[in-house]
Parts: C-alpha cells; structure tokens; sequence
C-alpha cells in the first residue's frame, strides 16, 4: 500500500509532471515564473487548492454523480466546485490564517480557473484511484508544479541574461527554454519503477 | 426522470448550495477592512516606486492605519499627497520637502575617454566588473543606464555619455540611486529656505590625485582646495582630493562656482 502510494506520489513529481509531460498549466508556468519568490507563492497555492479539490471532487463523483449515471456532468460540475471552494478557502484563510493568506497573496484567487486543478481532478477520477490515492496523487501533482516552476525561474533568470537574436526576444526565446526543460524531463521516464519495481 | 431535468436541477442545487455557504461563510467570517486604508490608496499616486520604504502603494496605506507610519513619506505624491494623506488620517501633514536625484559626474564625451571597448552585455553593471569600467575615470558616470531603466518615471537618460536627471519628472524616489554601481547618484532635498538661490553640488566623485583626475578627464575635481578657501560658512570640505559641499551650510552665494579652475561645482537646480 505504502509502496503504491510512493509510486504515485513520485511518478507525478517526476515522470508525470504536469507542466512539463501533460502541459497543462501552462499559463502559470510561463507567466508567474519569473520570480523565484512568486513562483514559489503560486506554486504553495496550487498545492494547497489541489488537494482540497480533491478532497471536494472524488466523492461527488463517486457518490453522487456516478450512482446517478450523470458522470458526463464532471466537468462543469468539479468547475463549480472549484470555484466556490477556492472562495471558501480564501475567506476561511483571511480569518482564520491570515499570514497564510498574505503570502499566498493574489495567487489564490488567480488559481481558481487554474487547469491542472481541474486536470488533477479529472485524471484521478479516470485513473480509478481510490481516495487516498486521489489525495497523495494531488499532493504530488502540487509538488512536481513547484519543482518545475523553480526550476524554470532559474532557467529564465539565465535566459534574461542572455543575448537572444532580435526576433527571439521575449515569449519565444521562453518558450524555447520551456520546452527544453520538458525534453530534459523525458530523462526520468522509468525511473520511479525502477527504484520501487 | 427525464435526465436533462435531472443533471439541469443537480447543477442548479450545487450551485444554490455553494451560494448559500459562500454568502454564509462571508458573514461568518467577515473581516473588518479599515476604509481608511482605501481612501489613502485612492489618494496616492499608484506608481508603486518604493520610495516610502514599503512595498507599493497599498502597502503603505496600510502601513499608515496600521502601524502610525508618517504620512509624509509620499516622495512622488509630494506635500499634495501628505495633505490629502493627513486629511484622511486627521493629522498633521508635516513638512514635506520635495528632492531630486542629481548625478555627479560631469565627465560627458568629449571631456573624458574611453580605455576600451566594451562588447559585453550593455549594463552599468557588467561593464564595471571589467576593469572597474571602460572609462579612462572609474568613478564616473559609466553610461550604459541602469539608472534610466531602473527609473519608473522616465526621469533620468544617458546624454552624451553621463546620465541626465530630467527634474521636471524626477520625483527624488531614489531608484536610480539604488541601481548606480559607482554609487554618483544622491537624492538632495530641494532648497526650501531661500528657493531663488538653489545649492550647488561638485559634479564629480573622482578620489585620485588631481594630476591623476586631470589625466582622466578635464571636468574632474582636482582637490585643489580653491572652493574651501572662497567658502566664508565653511561649507565646503576636501576629503581625498574631492570636495564636497555641506547643503546644510550653504546659502548659495556661488562664491565657490566662480572660483573653481575645473568648473565642477554646478548648480542642478538652474540647469534644468
């Protein structure tokens, strides 16, 4: 059990990273990660709404919209849910924890509409994890965010440091270094099977 | 059940129950907002320059309600600002008196030389690292504008090889100061007591000896002295072999301007 959980928990920092094996979140990544102290500010944030999301989203699925044969309902279903928990969530923080909600700041509400939230939830309920699972599963999706989110903003820092030719300036130049750090990810492939397999 | 009308009443409940907790929740866990807050918000200036020492704006609404900070730490905003500031607060304005950057150097191209040829990236920064700079003086103005980019009013731009303050937008923020590597840009506060005869400032930071300065540049201060002794209030110190004059003693009476054989000691004030 403990070993499965370890297996996804690892899997999704590294192999199925969601910025930079699935792409999803891709609007975050490029656009809040230009500070290492911002980046890092979205990324808790993610990680937080990622696990209440699902902590919110499997059993809705599993106990009411799939007894009720609405399971098509999913997605504009786990939306709301998200949006009305990260609402939740921001008012229960500004009073219950404020310094909690001052560093996550505006990436709180930014992150509502975020995708990989969404993705996260979606791909637990098509992936049949069980609720612990769905849980670890979040965490680590919300972890391997932050990884990558740190490590692009390093990446960018020397990227602005460089000399680009006129016509890379700027996003393409950026997209470029993105997708070399997806590429430099595709090296981890396997490697969670091989160290629990 | 026809299931359109299911999914349609299932959605709509959900929806209806997030609503009925969300409002509750708002209630429940109402946080007291000073209004205050908002209204010094609304009143400054929004440029975000970091000049009162907080992070932004609303930082620093919040810092004044909050925490008592002075409410004529505006710099942009100015003794306006402090007025309005004070009006919401119900307190004392204070002086606020207005600065302005002013860039030592007076070393623009024809006045000085170049050592090298600098093909790195074009910063103030990166050239300094390099032989503490291409100009045949180090201590000068490099004139790569860090300061022009770090400035968030467009107030200050390298002309002909030394940075310029343009006065008009400069609102003495500080940022320009903070991004000069050679450490020549200083905030001085505008002459309040006798405002017709503004303070001079030596335009140069060049420490050498004079020969050494001389051979670096023609517009250098050679520490000669001449200023210090024409000063009558005893203004005016030469500290290795540059002179600086002390705002506070001046009274603006230029005797130190005709003096110097360099023509270092500007007046900023008159030169906008």
């Amino acid at each position: 059990m403990i070993k499965q959980l370890a297996v996804i928990f690892f899997t999704m920092i590294l192999v199925d990273n969601y910025v930079l094996s699935k792409f999803l979140g891709i609007c975050p990544f490029l656009g809040v990660s230009k500070k290492l102290d911002s980046a890092v500010g979205m990324s808790l944030a993610v990680v937080f709404v990622m696990v209440m999301a699902t902590a919110a989203t499997w059993p809705i699925q599993t106990f009411l919209l799939d007894p009720n044969g609405m399971g098509y309902l999913q997605t504009i279903v786990f939306i709301l849910i998200i949006a009305i928990l990260v609402q939740l969530l921001e008012n229960f923080l500004k009073k219950f924890i404020p310094a909690l909600y001052r560093s996550l700041g505006v990436y709180l509400p930014l992150i509502t509409t975020n995708c990989t939230i969404l993705g996260v939830t979606i791909l637990n309920i098509d992936n049949e994890y069980n609720f612990i699972e769905s849980i670890v599963c979040a965490a680590g999706a919300g972890l391997g965010f932050l990884v990558a989110m740190v490590l692009f903003s390093g990446v960018r820092r020397r990227v602005e440091q460089a000399r680009p030719p006129e016509c890379f300036k700027g996003l393409p130049i950026t997209l470029v270094a993105a997708a070399m750090t997806s590429l430099s990810f595709m090296g981890f492939g396997g490697i969670v099977d091989a160290i629990f397999g | 059940m026809n299931p359109i009308l299911m999914a349609i009443i299932l959605v709509t409940a959900i929806g209806l129950i997030g609503a009925v907790i969300l409002v509750a929740a708002s209630i429940f866990m109402y946080v007291p907002v000073d209004e205050r807050v908002e209204q010094i918000t609304a009143v400054l200036p929004g440029a975000n320059c970091g000049a009162c020492g907080c992070a932004g704006c609303a930082d620093y609404a919040k810092n004044v309600v909050e925490n008592g900070a002075p409410v004529n730490k505006c710099v942009p905003g100015g003794a306006a600002v402090a007025a309005k500031v004070a009006a919401v607060m119900g307190v004392e304005a204070g002086a606020s008196v207005p600065q302005k950057a002013v860039v030592a150097c007076s070393g623009t191209c024809g006045k000085t030389s170049k050592k090298y040829e600098f093909e790195g990236i074009k910063t103030c920064q990166s050239v300094k690292g390099l032989y503490g700079g291409d100009g045949a003086c180090t201590f000068g103005c490099l004139g790569y504008g860090d300061c022009t980019r770090a400035c968030p009013f467009d107030a200050i731009h390298v002309v002909d090889g030394v940075a310029k303050v343009d006065r008009e937008k400069c609102v003495g923020c500080g940022a320009c100061a903070a991004a000069c590597p050679n450490h020549i840009i200083s905030i001085i506060p505008e002459p309040v007591k006798n405002p017709k005869r503004p303070r001079p400032v030596v335009l140069c930071q060049n420490k050498n000896k004079g020969a050494d300065t001389r051979k670096a540049c023609t517009a250098g201060c050679i520490g000669c002295m001449k200023c210090a002794k024409a000063c009558k209030l005893g203004a005016i110190t030469v500290e290795n072999f540059l002179a600086h004059i002390d705002q506070e003693k001046c009274v603006g009476c230029y005797l130190c301007v005709k003096e110097c054989p360099m023509q270092v000691i500007h007046i900023p004030a008159n030169e906008a």
